[in-house]
């Protein structure tokens, strides 16, 4: 571990010991300089604790993609006025939900003046851009970003305790009082503590994506986008009755477009992923926006998808878990966010961790305000709210049978028809649940539960 | 790289040859895959981080690494094995979630600074 500046630890014997081995070399490690860590590393900096913070990339964010924005409200009172500085490429002025077959599409499309003025709504940017430049304000305050160093495994003292993580540096074990886990989906970390009672694949899916450079100006124009204003469509019943949906979005010179499948659904039905990108890409709604783009980047993530009810215990003996690696993406169909739930359990990670430092004591109980904080705030208490919704939005109805029907409905109204008249609302509906085989039971039961959860 | 990822777009199925082996590809794009990849930057380690056990691949029928890898890295071999290459590998963890032998697909994270490196603007 070369040149790591090594501040006092503040105190008591927490991951060092009385029986005589060396105290903590850190108050807290935070493995993973994502956003979630990050953010963890912000808090216990400020909070004057001394962390280390590990990636394992050769830079924050070199390992990091995602399905395209950046919620920035949670960043206010970490980084006040962080739209200054922060390496965006469009602010999101207009955001679009998608309902597709192979040959229609039914859009809802927002645009607001709002979300182009400070303090912003969404903003669209590279993750090895934005990583980077979040770390870097971890930095700042104090913490020692280490890159290119892969934690490897917990380091556990004589008395079986956490006592910080080994890693994969020459001499690499590396001792803390706190350890806080934000090393993304696979989250190996939490798994070897046995925060994960049960690991089910079926709760991932697999992001696929293009990044294709187009001019400014066509990207401007095709995307009816003037400045700084950017465009994020969210789409479902483009991935060939997998389970799964797709995005589009616009950088500065550029645009991203990408397909999200269950890994089981995609195994089974033993499509290529990138077949299946290839067709979004062909679809009319979706290929005058990408035409002649010149791919830049074909990148590739797992995300976890299986909502509050397969998270892990977020709290272990002297261990906290945030970010993917507790398995914090919002995958709520219109709703569909990831990196503010990183940052906002990061945080709280952070705030929680450096509280428990205070007091002398990072055992489960020490650690509790870590639970509290994401409780009390969006991160929990939006999962518990739409915890039904991953299932509901990856059935078998939502998936192969809504989006037809709904276009088919759409169509109807809209094919003026002469001279048959108008058969009205109630009879396209019926012709088109039959069409289909939506069952009415299944359309009221899946209704209720968008009411309880939406509503 | 190899001819893993050597398949040229509109081009009849082929059959690549590696190791010596040839082997059967679902073969179809937009693009040949292999252009697709060089988009990429990686940084490649010594160490393999993915070690996959050919002989319990034997036994399996749905090959589902073969289909779901993104970065299509697992080929089967025409005696129903599985040759990897873990060079262009996105670290996404697809494989082994995917897989549904016991054992077949080890996975670690590459040794630090090594691996993928994501496009920065």
């Amino acid at each position: 571990m070369p040149d790591v500046a090594v501040k006092p630890t503040t105190g008591d014997t927490t991951g060092g010991s009385r029986d005589g081995t060396p105290p903590a070399a850190f108050d807290a490690i935070v493995v993973g300089a994502g956003p979630a860590g990050a953010a963890a590393a912000l808090t216990l900096a400020r909070a004057g604790k001394s962390v280390a913070l590990l990636e394992r990339g050769i830079f924050p964010g070199a390992k990091n993609m995602y399905g395209g924005v950046v919620y920035g409200r949670v960043l206010d009172h970490l980084v006040p006025n962080w739209w200054q500085d922060v390496p965006y490429q469009r602010w999101v002025s207009r955001r679009a939900t998608m309902l597709m077959t192979p040959t229609q599409s039914l859009t809802i499309d927002y645009r607001s003046d709002r979300w182009i003025e400070a303090p912003y709504n969404g903003m669209t940017a590279y993750r090895a851009d934005f990583d980077a430049w979040l770390a870097a304000k971890a930095e700042e305050a104090g913490a020692t970003l280490v890159c290119s160093t892969t934690a490897t495994s917990l380091l556990r003292g004589a008395d079986g305790r956490i006592r910080g993580v080994s890693t994969d540096r020459p001499d690499g074990d590396l001792t803390a009082r706190v350890v806080i886990a934000c090393d993304g989906v696979n989250s190996f970390l939490a798994k070897s503590a046995g925060l994960y009672q049960a690991f089910d694949p079926s709760n991932f899916t697999v992001a696929v994506k293009e990044v294709l450079r187009l001019p400014r100006e066509v990207i401007d124009e095709r995307c009816r986008l003037t400045g700084d204003e950017g465009l994020d469509i969210e789409i479902v019943g483009c991935t060939a009755g997998i389970p799964g949906g797709g995005f589009f979005y616009t950088n500065r010179d550029s645009v991203a477009v990408g397909i999200v499948v269950s890994v089981i659904g995609l195994a089974a039905a033993r499509v290529r992923p990138e077949k299946l990108l290839a067709d979004l890409k062909k679809h009319p709604s979706i290929a005058p926006l990408v035409r002649d783009g010149e791919l830049l980047e074909y990148s590739a993530h797992t995300i976890p998808e299986g909502g509050y009810d397969v998270m892990p215990e977020l709290v272990g003996d002297r261990l906290l878990i945030a970010g993917d690696a507790a398995a914090m993406c919002l995958a709520a169909g219109i709703w569909l966010e990831g990196v503010n739930f990183a940052i906002g359990s990061g945080a709280a990670a952070g705030e929680a961790a450096a509280e428990a430092l205070d007091q002398g004591d990072a055992s489960v109980a020490a650690l509790a305000g870590y639970r509290r904080r994401i409780e009390a705030n969006f991160v929990l208490a939006d999962h518990r709210k739409f915890r039904r919704v991953p299932h509901l939005i990856m059935s078998e109805r939502v998936q192969r049978q809504y989006p037809p029907f709904v276009c088919d409905i759409v169509e109807k109204m809209f094919t003026v028809d002469n001279p048959t008249p108008k058969l009205g609302l109630r009879r396209w509906a019926n012709d088109a649940r039959r069409t289909h085989g939506v069952r009415l039971r299944d359309l009221l039961r899946d209704g209720a539960v968008g009411l309880r959860s939406f509503g | 790289m190899s001819a893993v990822t050597d398949i040229r777009a509109g081009a009849a199925p082929e059959a690549p040859s590696i190791g010596g082996e040839t082997v059967e590809r679902q073969t179809w794009v937009d693009m040949p895959f292999a252009d697709r990849m060089a988009t990429v930057e990686f940084r490649i380690a010594e160490r393999p981080h993915i070690v996959v056990d050919s002989e319990l691949c034997e036994g399996c029928s749905t090959q589902a690494c073969v289909t779901a890898c993104p970065a299509d890295l697992f080929v089967p071999t025409a005696d129903g094995k599985i040759l990897f290459n873990f060079e262009q590998c996105f670290e996404c963890g697809t494989c082994y979630l995917a897989c549904n032998v016991e054992g077949a697909i080890s996975w670690s994270y590459p040794d630090g600074g090594f691996g993928v490196v994501m496009r920065r603007s």
